[in-house]
């Protein structure tokens, strides 16, 4: 990929982000930053690579020790964004049938 | 289709559904399918990457993925909801933390074989240095938050900082000069570090969801950076769409309580403003109230508004809220909440623990939603909330907080500020909402208060 490519993804992908999340409701704010920091977690895969090359013992534990932090951060950021919509969601499932029960 | 293509084609799918899932996440209705999508765009990654032809040892990676994935549930399953400013602040710092090991296991590899040219050991250095300051400037909002120690600013701060940003710069240039040398690679993420922890060591806790979000967007960025030192496409594309993202929560933190992002980070709280006297606002104008007495205003009260601040976390008021709700709810009063953009340590916080406390999410109005609806509301009761609740935001250009975005309660019919005492609060201003004559103080902490008035209104 030369520099240049690199770069267009760049500027599309940032735009592309300013887009997606203009008119958020603020009761999604707190999901949607665990969430999107979840994705942040995607140098995992770099990670991964610096863990498994076996180039030197050095690059080998620091690609361990970076492999561990960012699975945390993706593991954990999807399971409690998870957690806190569940919370949303539980509450509007519920009360559906009470809707449908109104008429009689 | 070589194998290379198929991890291509794999990264373009988990890329997707990054889009897709950050689109899906900004409904309520399709939120959790958000979530899920953007968990299936990282399985498909990392799958894809154990495909990668230069990962010949796949122990040492398959361990730390399982010691992340154990550590990362517990903390996921156990936390409170009043500490998920703190999970998510000690998960961005764990991002960015990540970014700057590759970083540096990189350079220290394509170092060895001296293969690196400019633009790798620029994105390398950049990486380093994001990822540091994201990682330490996480970690101590990650103590401010959990109210470890007690880090604040400290006379010749200003110095260290440009200090630490000049030698951040110039350990920059020494790797991207000399490539080869490590001790400089060490050097600028040391830097990095510090400044991290320099620039966030004076911000108060009020500001916390501007830094939570703009940290957010740090280790968005950092990612991003990374993609450029593996040139890795889908490294770049998810970084840059959390780093955009974050961006956009910042600004609209920063909006919410009328401050620029530079006074955030730079700590200078409004100096311009004049605090007027806490005893010429008050006077003998305060009005304290009892329990009884507020439970016979809610009784005849038609529509109630509920104010919830950060305060109705700290006493753990959500259930007793809630109690209020329902009983009000069971004898025909309607009943809203009010929630300023800021209320709660991070963007949206408050939502969060009033769904916990089951709390339909449809009750809870923005700032935009529930300011015209103040003048037809009988009872506003505030719980915890002083700057958002603050007149003097709009009536007084000389107020510190002059110009921020308030919720209007003293438009109601009567308020009711549930509060330990009068002391001010975060932007040590004396509030004249409680010295104004619809104004009735209910002294007392938060929970106890409300607890009280559900009883009074039992027995009534």
């Amino acid at each position: 990929m030369t520099l240049l490519v690199a770069f267009t993804l760049f500027v599309l992908a940032v735009f592309l982000g300013l887009e997606l999340i203009t008119k958020v409701p603020a009761t999604l704010h707190t999901p949607l930053m665990s969430g999107s920091n979840a994705v942040s977690g995607i140098t995992l895969i770099g990670a991964m690579v610096s863990a498994g090359t076996d180039h030197s013992a050095l690059t080998t534990w620091l690609g361990f020790v970076a492999v561990v932090l960012a699975t945390v951060n993706v593991v954990g950021g999807f399971l409690v964004t998870g957690r806190m919509l569940a919370m949303f969601s539980a509450r509007s499932t519920k009360r559906r049938p009470s809707v449908g029960e109104e008429p009689s | 289709m070589s194998r290379l293509d198929l991890v291509a084609a794999a990264y373009l799918v988990a890329a997707v559904l990054f889009v897709l899932g950050l689109k899906s996440l900004g409904r309520p209705r399709t939120a959790p399918r958000g979530n899920l999508l953007g968990a299936s765009g990282m399985l498909v990654a990392v799958l894809a990457t154990l495909l990668d032809r230069s990962i010949v040892d796949f122990r040492i990676l398959l361990a730390g993925l399982v010691v992340g994935s154990a550590i990362g549930m517990v903390l996921a399953v156990k936390v409170r909801m009043t500490a998920m400013p703190q999970l998510v602040a000690l998960f961005n710092g764990f991002g960015g933390g990540a970014s700057v090991l590759v970083a540096t296991a990189s350079l220290v590899e394509v170092g060895d074989q001296g293969l690196v040219d400019d633009q790798f050991a620029v994105a390398a250095a950049l990486t380093a240095l994001i990822g540091a300051v994201t990682l330490t400037g996480s970690m101590v909002a990650f103590t401010k938050l959990q109210e470890i120690g007690s880090l604040r600013s400290f006379p010749g701060l200003a110095v260290l900082r440009a200090t630490m940003v000049i030698v951040a710069v110039v350990a920059s240039v020494m790797v991207v000069t000399r490539p080869g040398d490590q001790g400089w690679m060490w050097a600028l993420v040391a830097a990095g570090a510090l400044l991290g922890v320099f620039g966030t060591i004076a911000i108060g806790g009020a500001d916390m969801p501007v830094v939570i979000a703009l940290l957010n967007s740090c280790s968005g960025v950092a990612a991003s950076t990374a993609g450029f030192v593996l040139d890795n496409s889908l490294l770049i594309i998810a970084g840059s769409l959390v780093g955009a993202s974050g961006l956009v929560l910042t600004q609209i933190m920063c909006r919410s309580m009328n401050r620029s992002l530079f006074d955030v980070v730079f700590g200078s709280l409004a100096a311009s403003g004049v605090a007027p006297d806490a005893s010429d606002v008050y006077g003998d104008r305060v009005t304290s109230t009892s329990a009884e007495e507020v439970a016979m205003l809610l009784e005849v009260a038609e529509r109630v508004a509920i104010v919830p601040g950060y305060g109705l976390a700290v006493a753990q008021a959500q259930h007793a809220v809630r109690d209020l709700m329902r009983t009000l709810n069971d004898s025909g009063v309607e009943v809203v909440f009010g929630i300023h953009p800021v209320a709660g340590r991070m963007p949206g916080h408050m939502n969060v623990l009033l769904a916990e406390a089951e709390i339909d999410y449809e009750r809870l109005l923005d700032m935009d939603q529930i300011n015209p609806t103040f003048a037809q509301t009988d009872v506003t009761i505030v719980i915890g909330a002083n700057d958002v609740v603050n007149p003097s935001a709009r009536t007084d250009p000389d107020s510190p907080i002059a110009g921020m975005p308030i919720l209007d309660v003293d438009e109601s019919r009567t308020v009711v500020v549930v509060k330990r005492s009068l002391s001010p609060g975060f932007a040590g201003i004396p509030n004249p909402l409680f010295a104004a004559d619809g104004t009735l103080m209910l002294f007392g902490d938060g929970k106890d208060a409300v607890l009280d008035v559900v009883a009074a209104l039992l027995n009534g």
